[in-house]
């Protein structure tokens, strides 16, 4: 009977210590880092492939939009370091220039920041829209189209 | 006025709730029974006086009363009234006032229905109930008061969360969460009642079987509405992406969903009596601990919009919780020694066993990926997320074998079967999954997984069918009766066995439809000029132009997407719109969703040119999406089959003979 429960916990000991193992690999190697540009930068070859959620700016007058091909490149800033990103997505609504912007992709090594999401981050501090950005505007134009047309 | 009543309720609340239980236990320490009635009439009185303070609050949003903290902080003119009521859990004191109603409303009911039954177990159950009532409404009083004072009065406020009023799914995620996790609470109580009271038979267990069905069919329920409204309102597609919000929902779900299958096994042998007290006041502390994570703005996430010094609170009731019920626990070990004990692997209580083991390893896995941030940030000071293909490399291998359980599970007799029994019983099933699996290779499905999902949900399908089948056709030759009579009677005669079965049917339908719609998405991203058409999987859309609205709280831009047939005429205009509400920054998404029961068109717009000259959308096409949403309601309808006393039918039969 002890020797059967000796087993029974030495087995189950195996078993939580092989999973236990699993999830340890398993979180390490999926763990998603947020970083702005210039601490990506700081980690040179290491941050290539690695998964990273990267917070930054829209450096201003950066942004080539290709809506044929969806294809959408453009420089992100931290103030200290820059990183030019490329994204095979539309842009979404409220993107434009010195927008705080958050990418997740990863750093290919042609050290093009290659990004599979693209978020527009909502900043607390209020600063006011560029000219032709705010929303009543975009709706006053668009009201105003349908009504002439 | 409305401020005072609604803090005074709490206060007085407050107050019952630590006389209730300090009552309940004196009052069973020295046998008096007028202490103990008086305990279970504070819960009668704290479930009108919670009533009251929600009501009070409903009216005051409703009227814009911007006097009172609550309404300040969500309320706004412009909301429309229905987003206006149910604002009322759309921020922090909103919800922990709204999880106080729903405590008192059971209390009360546990009161109602078990009085004067349960003895001492009932009674400690109670100060329990109280005591948990202690610590809501200590945060009601305190760091969480909806009624605070507002100085000078505002003329308007900003409205609720945008992504909050966005979509009626928000009527019914927030609400079936609360009412199934609150519900733990009750078997909670009740197993802390069992080791004080030292009835460690399974009294307390039968005693709370319903309580927690109710509650778990509405956590279930809870998270298909929120991998719905996800798949309504954010516009990726997707239903569930292992965000910390939704793991708070599902980790107690796990465990509780554990916690229905082992009960089992202690009342036909007696054995795991120490677990199913553990899993049940696991269950408990992970929706306190869910509702730590979410409600304490701990993670980086949209439900986390409280800052404050409430997270030290959920963390101190969370230790305390968990240091008394170890200490009882511990101190009643040598009590709760196992009765029996195992007879063969090849039985019902072994599978039961091995589910237990997969839903627990599951459940801290998940547990694992969400708190690792948290420590990460705290130790090493880095912010980390854990990715999505962690929680998939670790979920996909336990989902597929609980797939596989879910059809040897119901095949198994308790005691267990010989191996010849069991083969002949699983060829049928075994078969089945044989030329899923080899359909499924044949055409080249694009994951192991989802070739292994789905032929053991086909395995599992036929042996949970198989048992109605075997049981209708006994019905049928030992009474005479026609066949669907035969199924009718056998499921209202054998509610909790068959219930579990639809139940498991519903769970295969939700299975089915995460792993197609997984593994088969086709989409695609494209700017289109009016008149222009994209096809996907055989889908073909025309953008056809945009429009605005305007509305009180937001601006609408919309697009006009017509669905082509394969003559290239329209049949259906599909208008993805995007939604700028005036008091947040972007614009909340509101995809068009074409469903159907074996595909989804999925169109999201993600932007536009001002002047209407072009639009920018995400087409995605999904197979069996929808099986997903009717799974979770068959999963609901079986638990709730198995929920209904039998004896209800069988009194009522008796009236009708006599």
């Amino acid at each position: 009977m002890n020797a059967k429960r000796l087993v029974l916990l030495v087995g189950a000991v195996l078993v939580l210590a092989g999973f236990g193992y699993l999830v340890y690999g398993g979180i390490g190697n999926n763990l998603v880092y947020f970083l702005t540009p210039s601490e990506l930068k700081a980690k040179g070859a290491a941050a290539i492939d690695s998964p990273v959620r990267l917070g930054g700016m829209v450096v201003p007058g950066s942004v080539t939009w290709n809506a044929e091909a969806i294809d959408l490149r453009f420089r992100m800033t931290d103030g200290k370091g820059t990183i030019e990103v490329h994204a095979r997505k539309a842009p979404p609504q409220m993107f434009r220039d010195g927008q705080g912007v958050v990418v997740e992709g990863k750093l290919t090594r042609a050290g093009i920041f290659d990004a599979s999401n693209l978020m527009v981050k909502h900043s607390n501090e209020y600063r006011p829209p560029a000219p032709g950005h705010v929303p009543q505007e975009m709706y006053r134009s668009l009201v105003k189209e349908a009504g002439t047309s | 006025m409305t401020r005072i009543l609604g803090s005074t309720a709490i206060v007085v609340a407050l107050a019952l709730a630590v006389y209730g239980a300090v009552a309940a236990v004196v009052g069973v320490r020295r046998r008096d029974g007028a202490l103990i009635r008086s305990s279970q009439a504070a819960a009668y009185a704290n479930c009108g006086l919670l009533t009251l303070a929600t009501l009070a609050m409903v009216y005051a949003l409703l009227t814009h009363d911007f006097s009172i903290s609550y309404v300040a902080q969500v309320g706004s003119r412009a909301t429309p009234t229905f987003f206006t009521i149910i604002s009322l859990w759309s921020a922090l004191e909103g919800s922990i006032l709204f999880w106080g109603f729903v405590l008192s409303v059971y209390t009360a009911s546990v009161v109602y229905f078990t009085r004067g039954r349960l003895g001492s177990l009932g009674s400690y159950a109670l100060a329990t109930l109280h005591a948990v009532g202690i610590f809501f409404y200590l945060l009601l009083t305190g760091v969480a008061n909806p009624f605070g004072a507002v100085f000078p009065v505002p003329a308007d406020g900003p409205g609720p969360n945008p992504l909050l009023q966005n979509h009626p799914l928000m009527a019914v995620h927030p609400p079936f969460l609360y009412v199934g996790y609150v519900g733990m609470t009750v078997p909670f109580a009740f197993a802390i009642g069992a080791l004080i009271s030292g009835r460690l038979d399974d009294v307390w267990l039968k005693a709370t079987r319903r309580w927690t069905m109710t509650a778990w069919i509405f956590l279930s329920l809870a998270i298909v509405a929120g991998m719905w409204w996800s798949y309504e309102v954010l516009g990726w597609g997707g239903y569930w992406a292992w965000d910390p919000v939704e793991n708070a929902s599902f980790m107690p779900w796990l465990t509780a969903t554990a916690f229905l299958h082992s009960v089992m096994v202690q009342e036909r042998r007696g054995m795991l009596r120490v677990w199913n007290l553990t899993l049940i006041i696991a269950t408990f502390l992970l929706t306190i601990l869910g509702t730590f994570l979410t409600r304490s703005g701990i993670l980086s996430s949209v439900h986390a919009f409280a800052n404050g010094p409430i997270g030290y609170y959920f963390l101190g009731f969370i230790a305390l919780v968990l240091l008394v019920s170890l200490v009882l626990l511990a101190g009643r070990s040598a009590e709760l020694k196992t009765a029996g004990h195992l007879d063969r692997l090849a039985s019902r209580e072994f599978t039961f066993l091995i589910n237990n083991l997969l839903l627990s390893a599951f459940c801290f896995t998940v547990l694992l990926g969400t708190l690792f941030p948290l420590v990460a940030e705290a130790v090493r000071g880095v912010k980390v997320s854990v990715g999505g293909p962690f929680f998939n490399r670790m979920s996909l291998p336990i989902i597929v074998t609980l797939l596989f359980l879910l059809g040897v599970g119901p095949a198994l007799p308790w005691r267990g079967a010989g191996a010849d029994v069991l083969g002949r019983r699983l060829l049928p099933a075994a078969v089945a999954a044989g030329v899923v699996a080899a359909l499924a290779l044949a055409l080249r499905v694009p994951s192991f997984y989802a070739v292994l999902a789905f032929a053991f949900a086909a395995f599992a399908l036929v042996s949970n069918v198989q048992e109605f089948v075997t049981g209708a056709r006994a019905r049928m030759r030992a009474h005479g009766e026609s066949a669907p009579r035969a199924l009718l009677r056998l499921i209202g005669a054998n509610r909790r066995r068959y219930g579990g079965y639809i139940a498991h049917l519903g769970v295969l339908a939700v299975a089915t439809g995460i792993a197609a719609s997984a593994a088969y998405r086709f989409e695609r991203e494209v700017t289109l000029k009016p008149g222009q058409t994209v096809t996907v999987r055989g889908y073909t859309v025309r953008f056809d132009g945009l429009w605005a609205k305007d509305e009180p709280q937001r601006f609408v831009v919309g697009a006009d997407i017509a669905a082509l047939d394969a003559r290239g005429r329209p049949y259906r205009t599909l208008t993805p719109r995007l939604n700028f509400y005036r008091n947040g920054g972007e614009p909340i998404t509101t995809p068009a969703v074409r469903t159907r029961l074996d595909d989804d068109l999925y169109i999201n717009l993600l932007a536009f040119e001002r002047d209407g000259s072009s639009a920018t959308v995400h087409v995605i096409v999904e197979p069996l999406v929808a099986w997903i949403w009717i799974g979770g309601l068959i999963v609901a309808l079986g638990a709730a089959i198995g929920t209904i006393p039998t004896g209800a039918r069988v009194r009522s039969r008796k009236v009708v003979r006599v």
